[in-house]
């Protein structure tokens, strides 16, 4: 084929034929780019480049597959559903308003030892953090510790803007709905006696979001003097500024408010809740053996049907418990194998009863 | 100045005229006072007046605006239009949707921007467009041209744009008319002028106009003050060729207006030194611009596709936002009432009713899948579609070198439609064949001159276009073949595209190379002009002129010759005069100088008859009266002396032909490629060229072969031809009339008065079954009239046989009129020409009249030449699965000819011929046809049925029946059975055989026919159809077809004009289908297919999360899709892939 465009290039290259001295003509130019010559790649499949890439596939995929699904299946979790909507559940009770504060303790066994860090997850379900208003009703700059919009709140919070005529800190529905059981968790040991497991509050946030973008209002030492003039969430028991002790998770600042502020995109999520650090390599950070689970339960989701969770995970290098990936990566390899298979028959059967090899240059 | 008739209609004063403008237009000189303007010389009130005027006659000037705004109404007036796009209105919607509080939008201003920006980018274009066409009517408006000025009493240079309707405007020779000016004076005298037409129609042949007459007897030089007459003409309108009016005289006499009159806007003097005219129609008004309707606006097919899945789109997006709105509704009625944590009532307080929150879901859901919605698409199609027609434009090897010239896509969008033909229609004349006409063989008196060393001659030419190493042996070999069909089935079919050009070595480069030399005229190739004659008849055409030269100055000089070499006379003097060929010199220009004849002609009014041939002035050498007449008289009777030009100083013309006449004895004109063939050229010295511009190719191939018999025509003035012949010398024949070709008539005559006799003649020439119906009846009883009835009889054979050699023919006859005859003809032809409403129907029917009783002289059988490589073209496309039909207007066996020589028909297949001569006939043989060609399909085998059908519809080749039992027959169809088969009670019927058919053939068929034909595959059959042609009997098929093919030949531009794509060849097609066309189709379609997948997924998304979520859209998130560039679509193709793909049509999905 180049051939025959030498050729042609020969014939028709030369000067145009006007013996007059008539140059001019309306010729195209014998350009690549106006013939359309320009170098171009255009993959022609033919079995002998699409069944290796079919093998290889294969063949990368499913060791890779296996790998995750291995390492996804090492990982240690538990989910304790707390909700107290069964009647026998220790919880049920705090199923009314009435009683408060309602703690309730569950009880759970871990069969096997979780090692390295832990992470103490609470999981809602059924729980739309992700409608469109709801998303939007915060306001970013008051979070930011804008001391203006502190007490000027965005237009986005409303109705959660102001209550009795005092600005809301924070406001919006976001921050109005935040998550305020608290978990603790004890080791129950053979002498009975219950051993307080150490949860970490600090480190759950992302670094940009606990340095940069929430940050408490300007003002003296005194946090409670800083949020002057403002009002605490409807929902809320407390002011955001004694959500913590430690002034440096207090206020906006404060982690699990960071964590929760951050929407979920499903109405199924957990959130990180706390830390359980690994305290020394030769022991487990938590032993197999039982432990229970107290619970103040102050926040309602029965209303709505929804479930809440508390989930204890150990993480690998691929982050947590996550089987899909591992099955998806040896479902996609076996077909592909697969496939690769049955066009090696299919060309093996067929391949001198066709004349495939004329179009296919 | 003459003296009217005294019949005319008086004229009525001018307020009475104005009341009729409805229909026609009053134009008056501009020189002239205004009614009440009292003081016309004041310079000052020149403007004023001028406004006046323009008030009073409410005409246009010539300024030329063909911008849509100005500084002030671009905006409103851009944005108005935009709007008018459905693409831009959804945009609009779809950003002030945002703004609506309700649907909760995140950022309603980012959502303006590409509505904006699109806005801009358009906006952007039309301006700048605007703009440059501005700038080009700047220049136009502002070329220089003169115009009389009343004050200055002169001709002064304005600007175009400063001409009015009604002003008086010089032009000098190559100069181009600023408007449509009503000649009033040439420098000619004659009263003629030359145009060249080519900005118009592209007809780049030389036209005549005239002056108005009455204005060209004037003997000083016209003066525009003395001009008080009123000129009456049509309204402005776009038609080209039809131009009717009526100029008033201050005298009341009044005068028609032609055509011939008018000069339009755009067309350029030529070989005359300067014209005056009055401007009639300016600027806009003029027909050149009311003809410039825009670039044609087809939609493509694909494009009709798309435009059904993008409302499917958009029935998709309304659903899906319906079925949100409809969950989200439910979710809110279900949530509502539960004290959910996330639940936010609205900003006061109260919540939403769940029907509100799905009316505002279902708005949201339309702004966040509006990307399902391909908006930009269009805009990428079109970007891509540009891409597109600029790579077929630049395609090197769709450029002809001949012609130089390259495929035009005329038509923008449509290209991916040529990827989708399903059916080609082909014009055959010019399409498939050259439309160089070469004479090759006559038929004179009954006898038959088979001009054998010419066909031999035309043998070298093909030759040479094909094999080199078949050379064959000089002057040997004269009558090895003698017929066309060998000639065809030596021509060697298998040669490669691209070893093509290799081969055109020789005399065929040559004759290329010469044809490119001589481009601006018309139908000049050697293969045409350089006739050898036949020596039988070359000797009778020489005795014949011999015994003329001795006898001329006798009383009746032809009755010394027999019938058959009268007749012979009379045959070449018919194809040298019988037709509108302009004669040129290409080295001298065309001016002459000369002393003007009184004479005047054609003929115009019976006082001219009565004076011009009372029986005194007949009578050559009789006492005249006045000392004109006798000029004129000298003139006639003594028509052979310009023997001795020098002794004569009545003409002092640019002598161009003083070589002695003697030496002329044979043809002149050979070229070095055929001197094998003249031995009877005793090389003189070459003669200088004449060139014959006609209208026709085959009016210049008769002119050129009556040349090759050394009767030559020099000259065509509009009232006289001179013929020079070796021994006669110059023959001066008085032109009286000339009533031109149409296709209705088919044929065309002249009336002239012969010089020899004075005889006043009509010689006419036309298609033969046209012309046989018209001739004399003549009686069995006495010898001459058995003699002429035998004549007749072996004409007409021999017209059949050149039929069925394929070529065309044409008959010449001839008519003596009597001069009482004459005068009664000519008083009803010049009523019908006055007639200013149905002057045509009138001269039809005077033409008619006129045309009886003709006596035949003899036939002529003209070559078609096949054009180059349409038989592998052919076989190429019908391997890529389209079906082709040939619609022409030749005669069945013709066609049939042709349509073997282009491989359309297989001598090996079946043809299944249709001719009918009824309705009920056509009926049931149609039904007949279906019958045996669908229990053909059936047996797959030759039945039994066949010979009984085959009885009845001659199927041509019975032998070779079994071999091509596998294959579908062919229809052949002529024109009048094709009438009958279009009814509607039929079409069904015939489009069912038709489509059983490998090939359709209709012959005979009219422009209409060929587009009812068209539409009725495209309507009925739902198939792509394109239409490829070259004259204007296909502008009407190529405007059907889906897809419209001209062929930028010989036959003007009209073909082109209308067409989507112009190619220069009909080879080119090939290409243009299999490979541009495959690849516009499969990337743009690949594109579209993308398109829409891109968006599902990008919407797919948004969807997915939605649905997971509470029918509410979620806060769209970055999803990389990733974006193709679309160009690389169109730029890179697979290099060398057009080899592939030529190679294997098949690929071609018809």
């Amino acid at each position: 084929m180049a051939m025959n465009y030498n050729a042609k290039d020969e014939v028709d290259g030369g000067p145009p034929c006007a013996p007059g001295g008539t140059a001019k003509t309306r010729r195209p130019d014998n350009t690549a780019f106006k013939q359309q010559r320009l170098p171009a790649w255009q993959p022609i499949l033919t079995a002998g480049t699409v069944l290796p890439i079919f093998f290889i596939i294969g063949l990368i995929f499913i060791p890779i597959g296996i790998g995750i699904f291995v390492t996804s299946n090492n990982i240690r979790e538990i989910e304790i559903d707390y909700t107290g909507t069964e009647p026998s559940s220790p919880c049920n009770k705090c199923l009314s308003p009435d009683v408060t504060p309602c703690i309730c303790t569950i009880n759970f066994t871990l069969e096997k030892s979780f090692e390295g860090n832990v992470f103490m997850y609470y999981g809602l379900s059924n729980f739309y953090q992700n409608h469109r208003r709801y998303v939007k009703s915060r306001d970013d700059s008051q979070l930011n510790g804008d001391s203006s919009a502190l007490l000027n709140p965005s237009k986005e919070c409303e109705p959660y803007r102001r209550n009795e005529d005092k600005p809301i800190a924070p406001c919006g529905a976001i921050a109005n709905s935040m998550f305020n059981d608290t978990l603790e968790l004890f080791l129950i040991g053979n002498d009975s006696y219950p051993v307080p497991i150490t949860l970490k509050k600090k480190g759950i946030a992302w670094w940009t979001d606990k340095n940069v973008k929430f940050r408490n209002p300007p003002g003296g030492d005194n946090l409670e003097e800083r949020f002057k003039g403002t009002t605490k969430p409807v929902n809320w028991l407390n002011p955001v500024y004694v959500l913590d002790s430690d002034p440096d998770n207090n206020g906006f600042i404060n982690e699990d408010f960071i964590v929760w502020m951050r929407t979920a995109a499903l109405p199924t999520f957990r959130k990180l809740y706390r830390l359980i650090e690994r305290k020394s390599d030769l022991h487990p950070t938590l032993p197999a053996g039982r432990y229970s689970l107290n619970i103040t339960y102050n926040y309602p989701v029965h209303y709505f049907d929804g479930r809440k969770r508390m989930i204890l995970s150990t993480i690998s290098w691929m982050g947590g418990k996550n089987p899909f990936l591992g099955i998806a990566y040896i479902a996609v390899g076996s077909i592909s194998f697969l496939l690769g298979v049955v066009l090696l028959v299919i060309n093996h059967k067929y391949r001198n009863s066709s004349n495939t090899a004329d179009i296919t240059i | 100045m003459e003296r009217e008739p005294a019949g005319t209609e008086e004229p009525g004063p001018p307020g009475r005229r104005r009341r009729r403008e409805g229909r026609t237009r009053t134009v008056r000189s501009n020189l002239l006072p205004p009614p009440g303007a009292e003081d016309p010389a004041a310079g000052a009130a020149k403007g004023e007046r001028r406004r006046r005027r323009g008030c009073a006659q409410h005409l246009a000037d010539n300024r030329l605006k063909t911008t849509k705004y100005t500084l002030l109404s671009f905006l409103p007036k851009n944005l108005f239009e935009q709007f008018h796009r459905p693409a831009n209105v959804y945009f609009v919607f779809i950003a002030l949707l945002n703004f609506v509080p309700a649907v909760n939008a995140f950022q309603p201003g980012l959502a303006l921007a590409p509505v904006l920006f699109i806005l801009a980018i358009t906006a952007f274009r039309d301006l700048w467009e605007d703009y440059s066409r501005h700038r080009s009517d700047h220049k136009i408006n502002h070329l220089g041209c003169l115009v009389f000025s009343r004050e200055e009493k002169k001709y002064v240079n304005r600007f175009w744009k400063e001409i009015h309707v009604g002003d008086f405007v010089r032009l000098r020779c190559n100069e181009i008319f600023p408007a449509d000016i009503l000649l009033l004076s040439s420098s000619d005298p004659d009263g003629l002028c030359h145009i060249e037409t080519a900005n118009l129609d592209g007809e780049t042949n030389l036209k005549r106009r005239q002056v108005v007459r009455g204005f060209s007897e004037l003997v000083s030089e016209f003066n525009p003050l003395t001009f008080t007459s009123v000129i009456e003409c049509e309204k402005p309108n776009n038609d080209l060729s039809r131009f009717r009016g009526c100029i008033i005289h201050d005298n009341g006499k009044k005068a028609g207006l032609y055509k011939e009159n008018l000069l339009l806007r755009g067309c350029t003097l030529r070989n005359t030194d300067a014209v005056v005219g009055i401007v009639i129609y300016a600027g806009h008004e003029t027909k050149a611009l009311l003809n410039n309707s825009g670039p044609r606006y087809k939609r493509s097919k694909l494009e009709r596709q798309m435009n059904g899945d993008v409302l499917w789109c958009v029935l998709l997006l309304v659903c899906m936002s319906l079925f949100s709105a409809v969950g989200h509704g439910l979710w809110i009625w279900r949530y509502q009432e539960k004290k959910s944590l996330f639940y936010v009532p609205t900003s006061d307080g109260s919540s939403l009713s769940p029907v509100t929150a799905a009316v505002y879901s279902f708005l949201t859901m339309i702004i966040v899948l509006q990307v399902l919605i391909p908006i930009s698409l269009y805009v990428s199609i079109e970007i891509v579609k540009a891409c597109q027609v600029y790579f077929i434009n630049q395609d090197v090897q769709l450029y002809d070198e001949e012609t130089d010239s390259q495929l035009q896509c005329r038509a923008l969008n449509i290209t991916e439609d040529l990827g989708q033909i399903q059916y080609i229609f082909s014009d055959k004349t010019g399409t498939l064949t050259e439309n160089k006409m070469v004479f090759r063989r006559c038929t004179v008196s009954g006898v038959e001159y088979s001009h054998d060393a010419n066909a031999q001659r035309l043998a070298r030419y093909q030759e040479a276009d094909s094999e080199e190493e078949e050379v064959v042996p000089r002057g040997g070999s004269v009558s090895q073949r003698s017929s066309i069909g060998s000639h065809q089935s030596v021509r060697v079919v298998h040669r490669t595209q691209s070893t093509k050009s290799h081969r055109r070595t020789g005399s065929r480069a040559e004759a290329k190379r010469a044809s490119m030399l001589s481009k601006h005229t018309a139908f000049s190739s050697p293969m045409e002009k350089d006739i050898t004659p036949d020596p039988k008849l070359l000797e009778k055409v020489s005795e014949c002129d011999k015994s003329l030269a001795v006898a001329r100055h006798q009383e009746h000089p032809l009755a010394h010759l027999s019938p058959e070499l009268s007749d012979v006379f009379d045959f070449f003097i018919a194809l040298t005069i019988c037709n509108t060929v302009v004669v040129t010199c290409p080295d001298q220009p065309r001016t002459k100088v000369r002393v003007r004849f009184e004479l005047k002609s054609p003929v115009k009014t019976i006082e001219d008859f009565l004076r011009r041939f009372t029986p005194s002035c007949l009578t050559s050498g009789c006492s005249s009266i006045g000392s004109l007449a006798a000029h004129k008289s000298n003139h006639k009777s003594g028509s052979g002396f310009l023997s001795t030009p020098s002794s004569d100083g009545m003409l002092l013309r640019l002598e161009r032909l003083d070589q002695p006449t003697s030496a002329i004895t044979s043809n002149g004109y050979s070229s070095q490629a055929d001197d094998w063939a003249s031995e009877l050229a005793q090389e003189q010295e070459p003669e200088r060229e004449l060139r014959y511009e006609a209208e026709s190719p085959d009016e210049a191939a008769l002119v050129y072969a009556a040349r090759a018999y050394n009767c030559v025509l020099v000259e065509r003035l509009h009232d006289q031809v001179s013929v020079e012949l070796p021994h006669l010398g110059r023959l001066t024949f008085e032109l009286l009339h000339t009533l031109g070709f149409d296709s209705i008539r088919k044929r065309m005559s002249v009336v002239i008065r012969h010089p020899l006799t004075d005889e006043i003649n009509v010689y006419t020439k036309g298609a033969d079954s046209v012309v046989m119906d018209l001739l004399q009846p003549c009686s069995s009883v006495d010898a001459r009239g058995r003699h002429q009835k035998k004549i007749r009889s072996k004409t007409q054979n021999y017209l059949n046989l050149y039929g069925a050699e394929g070529l065309r023919t044409l008959c010449i006859a001839k008519r003596v009129l009597s001069k009482e005859e004459y005068a009664c003809w000519l008083q009803s032809h010049l009523e019908a020409e006055s007639s200013l409403e149905n002057s045509e129907e009138l001269l039809f029917q005077s033409a008619i009249r006129l045309e009886t009783n003709l006596h035949l002289l003899g036939a002529t059988g003209i070559e078609d030449r096949l054009q180059d490589g349409v038989p592998e073209t052919i076989s190429k496309l019908r391997q890529a699965g389209l079906q082709i039909w040939v619609l022409t207007g030749d005669k069945q066996e013709t066609a049939v000819n042709i349509a073997y020589a282009c491989k359309l028909l297989d001598h090996d297949e079946e043809v299944i011929t249709l001719n009918a001569t009824s309705q009920e006939a056509c009926a049931a043989l149609l039904d007949q046809c279906l019958r045996y060609v669908q229990s053909r399909g059936l047996q797959r085998a030759p039945e039994k049925t066949k010979g009984k059908v085959s009885m009845r519809f001659s199927s041509l080749c019975p032998p070779s029946m079994s071999t091509a039992s596998g294959r579908s027959p062919s229809l052949v169809i002529d024109g009048r059975s094709l009438a009958y088969a279009l009814e509607k009670n039929l079409e069904d019927k015939f489009l069912f055989l038709a489509k059983q058919c490998r090939s359709v053939l209709c012959c005979r068929s009219t422009p209409l026919q060929k587009s009812m034909v068209v539409k009725l595959v495209r309507s009925k059959l739902k198939a792509m159809t394109l239409a490829i042609g070259d004259g204007a009997n296909d502008v009407s098929m190529i405007q059907v077809a889906d897809v419209g093919v001209g062929i930028s030949g010989q036959e003007g531009m009209q073909a082109v004009m209308a067409s989507d794509f112009a190619v220069p060849k009909f080879r080119y097609l090939e290409r243009l289908l299999i490979l541009h066309g495959h690849w516009c189709y499969s990337r743009l379609a690949n594109m579209v297919l993308y398109f829409f997948y891109k968006n599902t997924q990008r919407m797919s998304v948004q969807r997915q999360s939605s649905l997971l979520g509470l029918y509410l859209p979620s806060r769209p998130r970055p999803i990389a899709v990733e974006q193709v560039g679309l160009l690389t679509h169109t730029v890179t193709s697979a290099k060398s892939f057009d080899v592939l793909e030529l190679q294997i049509p098949s690929l071609y999905v018809g």
